[in-house]
């Protein structure tokens, strides 16, 4: 049993800390996320030249050949600073399901790219009454004489405003449920608003990042990843690996949830005396802290998992959402009562930091969702 | 004991169903479903069609323009208004500042203030926390000092509620900074467009505007504008805040929001069938619930004391603390029901040219939600209720 990082792991934090400390502080990042970007491609470009959109690529692709836990460090410092660039739909997604399901081809002509930050990918999986099943699939994926074209609706399709290449989840065959007929179609976003036969109606969230609403009309498709009727384990392994990757950064937007409320409570004085010396707000951060801890406890036990055979993997994954969901819930709004008014206020990072920690809970399904996921993998 | 309501009651019902029926505009109650922050013309229009019906200050005696209701009719009242999608009445003039004018206030400013309350020409606004008072109100520091026949008032209040709609304000000030916290506090009604008030708006993490900060410059403030005796403003407050216990539970908007949840749940699906029925949900809904139901008839056990004309003490701090609970609980699993449809935060019916996104249920349950945590925080945070039930209810 080991949980020391290793001396070039402790490097990377550290170097990422610090960046992130320099370049990405709270005032910073609320002028990024009101541009019409979100982010800053100066920033993008950045975390290219430093390695980091590459630390989970391969060697051979001109990335680091990092680990999980590599990524998991950089995971829980962008939950921390709430970094906006579209990192976990890029690299996280995009290179992981060409990594997992493309062919040396695909993965020699658009793994480099995305480590020399060039190309922004997006992953299109939901779609308005499937809920948070990833199997239950509507839109249509045919093969004709002149190649695949897709027709249907995807929602929520965080960062595709900006993506140049979207992986559509489409069904070629079998019912609307079915695990097995499911592919992953390469679909052209880049234009305005996106590719031919593709309609996209963008928006900002509740946690300011975008996001799109995309129709499909027999859009063209640009390649198929892997088998096109039977992506669904790809899938599975790369959402789990997604899965630890946001409990990382839900991570790092707790603690520093708990670090400032811990501080506020020292501070903040009424009744002749700090609020921290009142039993009842030291027993709320006690609890806050135990929920910190259990939920990076899982998101470890999800990263160190995420390349074990399907049914311990998804274990992990789901109990590390689980988690996530109600550890995030009760610290972003405990945060926020233990502020008091000035919680409540947008000028304040509290309340930034209990939105993303929502939405981290919604996507790839909430805690009630996986916990019924971690039921049925039960013994 | 009877469950029942009686059949004068029951006939009061229908006559403040068909009322509102007949005269809630449907847009403003589509309006209401889906904003929290309304504008200051939807309340006013509301409280005006109300006005017109004998009914613009339910909660007060006939004597002073209200119609002179039980605590059991305003209870109907509210319910068969929060049912309609009716506006919610602005409380500053009509449950606040008014029963204190007519309980303490001089002859001179009952005739002055209280029509034009009923009729709402004035809009209110409460100058209670500042920066360094919230849950320690009594620490309050804004000055009052003598200068003839005035008041020269400075001072910093902080989270006015819809400060930026009011043109009065009901202050508490320091006017003897020697006494006791609580023995030095004045009450005192300050005209927002005198020179040296200024109103600065806050934006909640809802990305709304309710609450303000209004800074006090030199403010000259008539002396005849104090309410009752200098020094004794702290009893005003507390009568104040113990006015309107058995409406805190807000019993009637919360069953209103269950009723949404479930049909927001039965739209959206979940492994091919409505949410509602996904076993899992259905549970969380139906302890919720339960919780509104328990809330109801403890409200309703104090209503009826009161009805009896037994005073409501501080174990009304029960209908705040559970009430807010409630209602929170309620915005949450609303956004919760929406699943991936709670994200988007751009589908706003004002301010907008782009078709709004998802479903038209999923308008503005975030906001809601977002707006909601500060249920638990205003009117005395949860903590302090129950530091008040734990020392004056149980002796501890």
């Amino acid at each position: 049993m080991d949980f020391q990082l290793s001396e070039e792991q402790t490097l990377l934090a550290d170097s990422v800390e610090s960046w992130l400390q320099d370049k990405y502080d709270f005032d910073r990042w609320r002028k990024l996320v009101k541009t019409d970007l979100g982010y800053t491609e100066e920033n993008w470009k950045t975390m290219a030249e430093l390695g980091w959109l590459g630390i989970s690529l391969p060697e051979d692709a001109g990335g680091l050949g990092g680990s999980a836990v590599d990524t998991m460090l950089l995971a829980e410092r962008f939950g921390r600073h709430m970094v906006a660039e579209p990192y976990f739909s890029t690299v996280i997604l995009g290179a992981g399901l060409i990594q997992a399901a493309g062919d040396a081809g695909q993965k020699a002509e658009w793994l480099p790219a995305i480590g020399e930050g060039k190309a922004k990918w997006a992953f299109a999986h939901a779609e308005h009454g499937s809920r948070f099943a990833l199997n239950e699939v509507r839109t249509k994926a045919v093969k004709s004489s002149d190649g695949w074209t897709l027709s249907g609706k995807k929602i929520v399709v965080w960062d595709a405003p900006s993506a140049d290449r979207l992986i559509v989840l489409a069904r070629s065959a079998g019912g609307d449920t079915d695990e097995k007929g499911l592919g992953l179609f390469v679909v052209d976003a880049s234009s305005a608003s996106g590719g031919a036969g593709v309609a996209r109606h963008d928006y900002r969230t509740v946690d300011n990042r975008r996001a799109s609403d995309i129709q499909f009309d027999h859009a063209p498709v640009l390649a198929v990843l892997g088998d096109p009727a039977n992506a669904m384990p790809a899938v599975e392994a790369v959402v789990d690996q997604a899965i630890a990757f946001m409990a990382s950064e839900a991570v790092g937007a707790m603690a520093a949830l708990h670090e400032t409320t811990l501080a506020y409570a020292k501070t903040r004085k009424q009744f002749g005396r700090a609020i921290g010396e009142f039993q009842v707000i030291q027993h709320r951060l006690v609890d806050m802290m135990m929920q910190v801890e259990s939920a990076r406890s899982l998101a470890l036990l999800a990263s160190l998992k995420a390349a074990a055979e399907p049914k311990e993997r998804a274990k992990a994954a789901a109990a590390a959402k689980v988690q996530l969901g109600r550890s995030g819930r009760f610290v972003g709004q405990q945060a926020v009562q233990v502020h008091g008014g000035m919680g409540m206020t947008d000028e304040l990072n509290v309340g930034h930091y209990m939105k993303r920690l929502m939405m981290l809970d919604t996507t790839f399904g909430n805690a009630d969702h996986h916990q019924r996921r971690f039921a049925a993998l039960s013994d | 004991m009877d469950l029942e309501f009686t059949a004068e009651e029951r006939a009061f019902r229908e006559e403040v169903r068909s009322f509102i029926r007949n005269s809630l505009p449907p847009a403003l109650a589509e309006k209401t479903r889906q904003r929290i922050h309304l504008d200051k013309a939807d309340f006013v229009a509301w409280h005006r069609i109300l006005h017109a019906r004998g009914w613009g200050a339910p909660n007060w005696p006939q004597q002073y323009g209200g119609p002179g209701w039980s605590p059991v009719q305003r209870y109907i009242f509210d319910e068969e208004c929060a049912t309609a999608d009716a506006p919610p009445l602005v409380p500053f003039g009509i449950s606040m500042v008014g029963p204190v004018i007519y309980t303490f206030g001089t002859d001179a400013q009952k005739q002055k203030y209280l029509p034009r309350i009923v009729s709402m020409d004035d809009w209110w606004c409460q100058g209670y926390s500042e920066p360094g008072s919230g849950s320690d109100l009594a620490s309050l520091r804004t000055r009052a000092e003598s200068d003839g026949d005035h008041y020269v008032v400075n001072g910093h209040k902080i989270w006015t509620t819809q400060a930026q709609h009011a043109n009065m304000m009901f202050c508490l000030v320091r006017t003897d900074p020697a006494a006791k916290p609580q023995e030095g506090i004045s009450f005192l009604l300050i005209d927002m467009t005198d020179p040296g008030v200024q109103v600065r708006p806050i934006i909640s993490i809802d990305e709304g505007h309710s609450v303000n900060e209004v800074f006090l410059d030199n403010v000259r403030v008539p002396k005849a504008n104090l309410i009752g005796q200098e020094g004794k403003g702290w009893t005003y407050a507390k009568f104040l805040l113990g006015n309107e216990r058995t409406g805190i539970a807000e019993v009637a908007t919360s069953k209103q929001r269950l009723k949404r949840l479930k049909d927001i749940a039965r739209a959206e699906q979940s492994c091919g069938r409505p949410l509602l029925q996904d076993p899992d949900f259905r549970a969380r809904v139906a302890a919720i619930e339960i919780d509104l139901l328990a809330l109801e008839y403890t409200n309703l056990r104090m209503l009826a004391a009161e009805n009896a004309g037994k005073g409501v003490g501080p174990e009304a701090s029960m209908l705040k603390i559970r009430g807010s609970e409630i209602q929170q609980g309620l915005t949450e699993l609303a956004c919760e029901a929406l699943g991936y449809y709670a994200a988007p935060y751009e589908h706003r019916p004002d301010g907008s040219n782009q078709p709004p996104v998802g479903p038209d249920y999923a308008q503005g349950r975030m906001e809601a939600y977002l707006y909601y945590r500060a249920t638990t925080i205003y009117g005395g945070s949860n903590e302090i209720q129950r530091n008040i039930i734990a020392k004056m209810v149980l002796g501890l």
